[in-house]
């Protein structure tokens, strides 16, 4: 018989729970630290705070450990947690212009205020398996540290300052179109009430900023490559960290700590724009946790094209691209096919049955009224 | 001061914290006010995966009280492994009393079946609902369905069905047959079978619905009409389980099971385990009474 049928539902998902934790633990290796998988898997835990809507980096290295790696499952872990967590302030709206930036390139322009800074990236490492890694000790990453910290002494840093961003330029050229009042201004906290659509430009960005980087790269690709009707540039990419602040009782704004963040902003070659005016461009914005340029970008992809006038395309449509990138929820009801649905299936055996029986009788009748007759 | 809270393992009573319980509180007294009307939640991430019972949860543990006793079934039985880990969850987290007696749940929360027993006045009925849309079938964007159900416009549906109809000589809805509430709104029973679906019609007990990952809550309360779609010419109906019969009390009058054995032959046993258990020990539970049950012959 089945695995319902039979008594003992408790014991087997107890068991269950303790083989998956032998099978975590069996080869009987050494536990992986926290901080060594919050400093060695930064990508990772980048792309777990960002998803699981938490920025904490040290718990998002906890729950990775726990889920074996598994990037969904650790997500959903701190989308979890983050449950339990009361929500006692709002922060003040952050300004990504106060970033310290690590990392600051334009597509658009050859040189750019500030210069293009490469930064941290692995875009320019070429894809090949280094072994070595396979006997890596600390000797070795202290020796590499040492040499890579002479070697930057060398320079002397320039002073930070702000930099000019390149929609500034365009929008002083009047080239860009700048976001009017039909757009819905309205901010929603999607944690606290359910999306409906047309949803506002913050809804939006906000699910984004929480959906799954393969979700959201498949379909801002699929809106370049021929599904879709939008190529943009990227106009900057900047990725550093920016300061937090709340309101304390008394009012006073006070200086919290500092975020790490991915910032895209795209330039459109979406020309929609209302008779008798000259064409413009838009931008469309993608801000997430931590380095992932690939998500940062792809949200400005699809902020423009969720705003197009056709909404017939699948990049275009706002529920089925914000629904369906939603990597916590997808990944839940695709695996909720694995619990039992033998009642719901009865119902519809029975249903089918009885349309068989129907056929068959009346195709028992045709034949008799075609033989007889 | 601020507290250290780093590392914390401690929840709250019932895990969601209280401002969220409250909104999700409030949220359900607005489904209530409104019969068969989907109202939008916070619908927070629980620890079970989205679409395992998360809305059912929200639900349960916004409205759970120390006194309350619990009793979780799925598929209509108790020893489900989806309803073992929820009972084991939400018993963790409120230390509640849980039981497998239908009569003495105060709280029960359920996927995909009405218990066979009767409800009664003081129990709470909470349903996990995959999809609460019961127009997605016919109309894939929310915010058109949203305004389809404002307007009472159900043509569409009344076309789906009809079409069903012409293609295969009945309506093929099995589970999460549509009903109509209140006369006003038509609602998904969730994929209860449509056996159960007439145990709705002026239950005694409060009914609510929760659907997690698509946000919303919606309620049936006591002596509330729900009348499944139907046709003036073609009536809605049950399961037929006619010439079956459950091999272990001879019963024909509750949703039965069809087992396969390793030989390839069948058998028929009834579907709510407590019920069961409690016809096996010669108890006679107050079963639900309705014109489709009723007219069957023992």
């Amino acid at each position: 018989m089945g695995y319902v049928a039979v008594k003992g539902g408790a014991d087997a998902i107890y068991n269950s729970r303790e083989l998956i934790e032998f099978y975590r633990l069996k080869d009987a290796s050494t536990p992986l630290e926290i901080k060594e998988i919050k400093s060695q898997l930064r990508l990772a835990i980048d792309k777990i705070i960002g998803e699981g809507g938490l920025y904490a980096p040290e718990y998002a290295a906890i729950a990775l450990k726990q889920a074996e790696g598994d990037l969904f499952e650790a997500a959903f872990i701190i989308r979890a947690f983050r449950t339990t967590l009361q929500r006692r302030f709002y922060s003040e709206r952050i300004n990504t212009r106060e970033m310290f930036v690590k990392r600051k390139i334009s597509a658009s322009f050859r040189e750019i205020p500030g210069g293009q800074i490469l930064g941290p990236t692995r875009d320019y490492t070429q894809r090949i398996l280094d072994t070595a890694k396979a006997f890596e000790t600390i000797d070795d990453v202290k020796l590499f540290i040492d040499k890579f910290k002479k070697q930057s002494n060398n320079k002397q840093s320039e002073p930070i300052q702000e930099y000019e961003k390149i929609i500034d330029q365009l929008k002083k050229e009047g080239l860009l179109k700048s976001v009017d009042f039909k757009e819905d201004r309205t901010i929603l906290d999607i944690t606290r009430e359910a999306i409906k659509f047309p949803a506002p430009r913050s809804a939006r960005l906000q699910m984004m900023a929480r959906s799954e980087t393969g979700g959201l790269m498949a379909m801002g690709y699929s809106s370049m490559r021929g599904f879709g009707t939008i190529h943009p540039t990227v106009g900057e990419l900047r990725y550093g960290s920016i300061p937090i602040r709340l309101k304390d009782p008394s009012g006073k704004i006070r200086y919290v700590g500092k975020i790490e963040v991915t910032e895209a902003e795209m330039i459109s070659d979406a020309l929609e724009v209302e008779k008798k005016e000259s064409p413009k461009y838009m931008v469309g914005y993608g801000l997430c946790f931590g380095q992932n340029d690939t998500k940062a970008i792809c949200m400005g992809m699809l902020d423009v094209s969720m705003r197009s006038k056709d909404q017939s395309l699948p990049a275009n449509d706002q529920e089925f691209v914000l629904f369906h990138t939603e990597g916590i929820e997808s990944m839940g009801f695709t695996n909720h096919l694995k619990l039992p649905h033998y009642v719901t299936f009865q119902s519809s055996l029975s249903n089918m049955r009885d349309a068989v029986e129907r056929k068959s009788e009346k195709k028992e009748m045709l034949t008799k009224e075609l033989t007889e007759g | 001061m601020i507290d250290n809270n780093k590392y914390i393992n401690k929840y709250n009573f019932a895990f969601i914290d209280e401002a969220t319980k409250k909104e999700i509180r409030r949220k359900l007294l607005k489904a209530v006010a409104i019969p068969g009307y989907q109202v939008p939640y916070s619908s927070p991430e629980m620890p079970i995966s989205r679409g395992w019972g998360t809305g059912g949860l929200h639900v349960t543990l916004a409205i759970i009280g120390k006194d309350d006793v619990f009793k979780i079934i799925d598929q209509g039985s108790d020893a489900s492994v989806n309803a073992c880990n929820l009972r084991d969850f939400v018993h963790t987290m409120t230390n509640v009393r849980t039981t497998f007696d239908t009569a003495e749940a105060t709280l029960i929360q359920t996927r995909h079946r009405i218990t066979e027993e009767a409800l009664l006045p003081h129990q709470i009925y909470i349903y996990q609902v995959p999809q609460p849309e019961p127009l997605r079938s016919v109309e894939r964007y929310e915010n058109k369905t949203r305004q389809m159900h404002a307007e009472g416009d159900y043509a569409k549906m009344f076309v789906s069905l009809y079409e069903s109809i012409v293609l295969h000589g009945a309506v093929m809805h099995g589970a999460d047959y549509p009903v109509m509430v209140n006369d006003r709104y038509i609602m998904a029973p969730s994929p209860i079978p449509k056996w159960d679906v007439p145990n709705l019609n002026h239950s005694k007990a409060l009914h609510l619905f929760g659907a997690g990952r698509e946000k919303r809550l919606y309620a049936v309360p006591p002596f509330t009409k729900v009348a499944p779609l139907e046709f003036i010419d073609v009536k809605f109906d049950i399961e037929n389980f006619s010439g079956k019969k459950c091999y272990k009390t001879s019963s024909n009058k509750a949703f039965l099971d069809e087992l396969i054995y390793d030989d390839g032959s069948k058998n028929y046993v009834i579907n709510d385990s407590n019920y069961l258990d409690k016809l096996m020990e010669n108890e006679t539970p107050q079963q639900h009474t309705n014109p489709y049950i009723n007219k069957i012959a023992l």
